[in-house]
């Protein structure tokens, strides 16, 4: 009985029988276990190299060089059909950084009012809320991007006709079309003013805070790095000759309107989806953060005289946090992969381009695992940063 | 936690085990090792499975679409029946993948379809990376489908207009080198299936014009709520040789599906039908004979077939006339589009095929 | 001033008025909300109501329950479906006596899926009163079953090997059939489609995750660096791309690694894909319920002379499977949710048949709203179904409470 689990001590080559030493089988099951992986991926090794010989598959990157010879519709960045398949593919992922990016943000900002508005007093707007987490939870995306897409996004009146809004906005089937402030010739310099004035407000920022922290006297940081951030743009706009900035009104010419910031219907559905169902996560992310706090501390807070949001900007927000966060990178993840689901309303994302590089190049292995390998170092990059930020957070808070 | 490592290395090799039995099961018995690639490996695999494999679609009138009970039905498709009737004798034995046109190259190139029959064009890039491709069966064009009020007529009519396009097809390149051609800006609107794209341009304001095959337009023109508002404009801006393709590798499977096509040719230019395929057996020309099997070897015993697998073929779908007229002829089930270059050479077409003997 | 937190109500229930007033009116901008909420609230649904019932064509939704159902199963053979939503009603209703609270819920949804499906009133010919009488007897199959747990002789472990053959038989057997057959002529995967395919790919991916994740989790604790890294790699790798990226893999890819004469069926293929996708994150949480098993009870097993694989079978495992079994419920809803992908592969699942529908006939493509907003609400009444289940479930194994 005893003998199952001799105590290691006891235990040497001379007692115990080799096909019950642990060293022994740690050492095999290391090896076999080796050899079996090994095998394994040999084993599919050699079945790929069969057949890559026998239909001579190109493995090489060479084909990146040639030139794509296929339209990318909205390419963001300046594309023609000249340029290279591995500027494609770039342009490919710049659409999906620029969704997923934008998406976060906007997800992020919707998923927490509704989280608030879960925990509301009022009956009706928690409600509300529940019935918008319980829809977006329980249907598939893809259903919800097809909604927005096919029904909604492109069977907007045509150009001619508009929807127009406030501002002016304009909605119609070529896309939802924003009044938009656009660069003049001198709005290079100014945009320099811009950077330098966000740049001096940031270390503005902190260096205040350290002392205030250091030395505890209110140093007014916020106030202060707030005012440097108007001020030197402002600065900027006057000495800057001409107006650095000029509203861009679109204007209906040919088939489609011009000028001002436009959203197309692909890339308003795809972030409108996107954004909505992934805020009916995030909703429930933050709600049950703020449900974790201790009530006990609320009642400290308000008994020591701070007010309604200092309590929630100082005591349960910080606190909320720790919980919120790491969940809220994997939401944050999964919209980034999810984003991948362009490709079915035509907005040419990074795995788009890929599928379609993998047929106009015919080289399936190489893309493909190029795609893989860009959504890996993206998700990891992803969870690095943000897990830094958190580690942060919960070290401060501790 | 040290002996359970054991058990999980058994576990480990089981899963391997049993993830290659699972392909084992699935896999057809060989006897040598990288058999598949080679002269003999498709046919043999076909017969064993008992199936022709063919890549096709359900959503394109015509080609290859679903009739009212689920049946494949279209040109594309009664071409792998051909294949199915001469080779297994049963043109049932089939079995339709519906992919993706951007999936069509990897299917063929990793040789998990016997034939691609798929509105698939011959380019010379394709031919060197996706497979062999056998025959022109469908001689086409790219053309321009636009709105009749639109006003467009010209490619310079069309600068700074939205193009709907399907990606991962021959069109999508055509498109933007006949605009970029023309010096005309555009924006392309690229979908991943051909029902999104005629969608958007149809029911949607999404596009003012719409780039594909011209059979393929003509197509979906009918199907349209009201096809008299749109129209297709004369220019063809490309040659798109509709061609079925196999996979690279095995010349045998290469012969067996270029010899068919080439029989049902060559049946309606000798008047062979589906219906009098037997009567013809005793004709006197010996042309026929040959084509059905009774005359000299047309090279069938060297292909591992029956001499009547041709017979078998033109009995089972008919000779090439009849399989363009029963879905785009005069009466066509699915829509009418004249013939044109899709005539036989003494006709004043391009349908040509060397012979049969 | 408003807390952020709800305020815990009285334990009387105060009358209406006092309740109004104190949850929709307790302060001026709260009624301001309600009023406003209201008011809207009152606009958008008078105009869902009457999009629904007046303007909205569901033709291509009530004149095609079968596909939706099963896609282009052959209708001829329909009678194997048909065993099949019996056998698994019938286990159903028997675990429920055996189990009791832990599958009421589930077994119930069963059943009432079944009942409405066979009362729905819509025109078809397949939809004959045969064959809604075929549907509606898997209610009482449920019940039936239920009614079972008077004898005795069933045991939980009967029943667990009775569900894990009428799998076997249904996935095996009566679904695909045999090649040359006469009785059960063989159907190829191709034709399968509908709610059939998402639930086969739902069902069959959680399924056969579950061994798969047992071993990388334990693998990823493993001591030994071989196999760790293995499994520390396929699970990072898996949860760090896209699910559309691993279908396309073994869609596409998968075919060029293998033997070159072997052939996967594609509907394998993507149930492949599914599994490992969930298993992955199936295995993450299977290693935070290994992480939540006291040292203690492991010190203790190992004190009686427990060997490891004993300890990990006996004492971990149960423990950690039964922590993490909400979690998997979970899992199984959005594995549902993520079927709708497989589109992409060409096989039709629920919304490909949706699509698919809609193709069909150029009419069609002016309704698409009709579809779509019938898909999501299919996926929306099962997932609740599924949520609602698993927070029963949840609340029956006390895993929620401290």
């Amino acid at each position: 009985m005893n003998l199952e689990t001799p105590s290691p001590s006891r235990r040497t080559l001379g007692e115990v029988p080799i096909w019950r030493d642990e060293r022994v089988l740690r050492a095999s099951a290391q090896i076999v276990s080796a050899l079996a992986i090994i095998g394994f991926i040999a084993w599919v090794v050699s079945n790929f190299r069969i057949a890559a010989e026998a239909r001579g598959l190109d493995l090489t990157f060479r084909f990146l060089k040639l030139p794509a010879a296929f339209p990318i519709s909205d390419p963001i960045i300046p594309y023609d059909p000249s340029r290279s398949f591995g500027y494609a593919f770039i342009v490919g992922l710049v659409k999906t950084l620029l969704v997923s990016s934008i998406g976060i943000v906007l997800a992020t900002i919707l998923g927490t009012i509704i989280g608030l508005a879960r925990l509301s007093t009022n009956w009706l707007i928690s409600r509300l809320a529940l019935i918008y987490i319980e829809i977006h939870r329980n249907i598939p995306l893809l259903v919800l991007l097809f909604i927005w897409y096919f029904p909604i996004f492109s069977t907007l009146p045509p150009v001619s006709e508009a929807i127009i809004l406030p501002g002016p906005i304009y909605l119609s089937a070529r896309g939802i079309y924003f009044t938009w402030p656009a660069f003049t010739e001198s709005g290079r310099a100014w945009s320099i003013y811009v950077l330098v004035g966000l740049l001096v407000a940031i270390i503005t920022w902190i260096v205040l805070r350290r002392r205030r922290e250091r030395t505890g006297k209110a140093t007014y940081f916020g106030g202060v790095s707030l005012l440097i951030l108007i001020f030197v743009p402002l600065l900027g706009w006057i000495l800057v000759p001409g107006n650095p900035l000029q509203i861009n009104t679109p204007y209906l010419e040919g088939f489609n309107f011009q000028g001002g910031l436009r959203f197309t219907p692909e890339f308003a559905a795809l972030l409108i989806a996107l954004v909505t169902y992934t805020a009916g996560f995030i909703a429930e992310v933050v709600r049950s953060g703020m449900q974790a706090v201790n009530r006990g501390q609320l009642d400290a807070a308000r008994a020591v005289g701070l007010s309604y949001m200092q309590v929630i900007a100082l005591v349960i927000m910080p606190q909320a946090l720790r919980v919120i966060i790491p969940p809220l990178i994997s939401q944050f993840l999964n919209l980034t992969k999810n984003s991948s689901l362009a490709l079915l309303i035509g907005y040419q994302d990074l795995f788009s381009v890929a599928r379609i590089t993998i047929n106009q190049a015919g080289r399936v292995i190489p893309v493909f695992f190029m795609t893989m390998a860009t959504y890996l170092f993206l998700s990891l990059m992803t969870s690095f940063v943000l897990n830094i930020y958190n580690r942060r957070i919960q070290f401060v808070e501790r | 936690m040290k002996r359970n490592t054991l058990y999980l290395f058994t576990l480990f090799v089981l899963l391997g085990l049993v993830l290659s039995a699972c392909a084992a099961a699935t896999s057809e018995p060989q006897d040598g090792e990288a058999e598949g690639f080679t002269r003999g490996a498709i046919l043999s695999r076909v017969k064993d499975r008992g199936k022709v494999i063919c890549a096709g679609r359900t959503d394109l009138l015509g080609f290859g679409y679903l009739d009212d009970a689920g049946n494949n039905l279209g040109f594309d498709i009664d071409l792998c029946r051909a294949v199915a009737a001469a080779v297994l004798g049963d043109m049932n034995a089939i079995e339709i993948v519906p992919i993706p046109a951007s999936d069509r190259g990897p299917v063929l190139q990793s040789g998990e379809v016997d034939i691609l029959s798929r509105n698939v064009t011959w380019t010379s890039s394709r031919d060197a990376s996706w497979g062999n491709f056998t025959i022109i069966m469908f001689y086409d064009g790219q053309g321009y489908m636009v709105r009749k009020d639109s006003g467009i007529e010209t490619q310079e009519d069309m600068d700074g207009a939205s193009v709907c396009v399907t990606s991962g097809t021959t069109t999508e390149k055509n498109l933007a080198a006949d605009l970029a051609f023309h010096g005309v800006e555009f924006e392309a609107v690229i979908f991943e299936d051909t029902a999104s794209v005629y969608g958007a341009y149809e029911e949607g304001n999404r596009c003012d014009v719409t780039t594909s095959d011209r059979s393929q337009l003509a197509a979906v023109k009918e199907g349209f709520a009201d096809p008299d508002a749109h129209v297709i404009l004369p220019m063809i801006i490309s040659k798109e040789p509709l061609t079925p393709a196999v996979p690279h590798g095995d010349d045998q499977w290469l012969d067996i599906v270029k010899i068919v096509m080439f029989g049902l040719i060559h049946a309606e230019l000798l008047g062979v039908t589906m219906d009098n395929v037997d009567e013809m057996m005793s004709s006197d020309n010996p042309k026929v004979i040959d084509l059905l099997g009774d005359g000299a070897d047309w090279g069938y015993s060297d292909l591992g077939l029956e001499k009547d697998a041709l017979a078998n073929a033109i009995k089972a779908v008919g000779n090439y006339g009849e399989i363009y007229n029963r879905y785009m002829g005069p009466n066509g089930i699915a829509f009418t589009l004249p013939r044109g270059a899709n005539e036989h050479w003494t006709n004043g077409g391009q349908i040509y095929a060397p012979p049969i003997k | 001033m408003t807390a952020p937190v709800e305020n815990l109500t009285a334990p009387t229930s105060p009358g209406p008025i006092v309740w109004i007033r104190r949850n929709l009116f307790n302060n001026w901008y709260n009624s301001i909300l309600s009023l406003l909420t209201l008011f809207i609230g009152y606009f958008v649904v008078t105009a869902i109501f009457n999009w629904v019932f007046n303007i909205a064509d569901w033709r291509p939704v009530v004149n095609f329950p079968i596909l939706y159902l099963v896609g282009q199963f052959p209708r001829d053979q329909l009678w194997r479906v048909f065993l099949s939503t019996a056998m698994v009603s019938l286990l159903m209703g028997m675990s429920w006596g055996i189990w009791g609270k832990l599958v009421r819920p589930f077994a119930l949804s069963v059943g009432a899926f079944f009942g409405i499906l066979a009362l729905l009133p819509v025109q078809s010919e397949i939809l004959s009163p045969a064959n809604r009488a075929l549907l509606f007897l898997n209610l009482f199959l449920v019940l039936g079953g239920f009614a079972l747990r008077r004898f005795e002789v069933l045991r939980g472990r009967y029943i667990a090997i009775g569900w894990i053959v009428a799998g076997l038989l249904i996935v095996l057997v009566i679904l695909p059939g045999f090649r040359g057959s006469a009785f059960l002529p063989e159907i190829s995967t191709t034709l399968w489609g509908g709610l059939l395919v998402t639930l086969l790919l739902a069902g069959g991916g959680i399924t056969l995750s579950i061994p798969i994740a047992i071993f990388l989790a334990l693998g990823r604790r493993s001591s030994l660096p071989v196999v760790k890294g293995f499994c520390v790699v396929f699970i990072e790798t898996v949860r760090g791309v896209p699910l559309i990226t691993i279908l396309f893999m073994f869609s596409v890819i998968i075919q060029l690694f293998l033997p070159v004469e072997s052939r996967l069926d594609r509907l394998f293929r993507a149930l492949i894909g599914m599994t490992l996708f969930s298993a992955a994150y199936t295995a993450e949480n299977l290693r935070g319920g290994l992480q939540a098993v006291a040292l203690g009870q492991i010190e203790a097993a190992k004190a009686v002379g427990m060997n490891n694989v004993l300890i990990t079978g006996l004492i971990v495992m149960p423990q950690a499977i039964r922590a993490v079994i909400p979690a998997l419920v979970g899992q199984f809803i959005s594995l549902f949710k993520d079927t709708t992908l497989v589109l992409i592969l060409g096989i039709n699942e629920l919304l490909g048949i949706g699509k698919a529908i809609i193709n069909s006939d150029p009419e069609f493509i002016r309704l698409q709203a009709e579809v779509y907003i019938f898909m999501a609400g299919v996926y929306w009444i099962l997932s609740s179904i599924m949520s609602y289940s698993s927070r029963q479930l949840e609340a029956a194994l006390g895993v929620g409470e401290r």
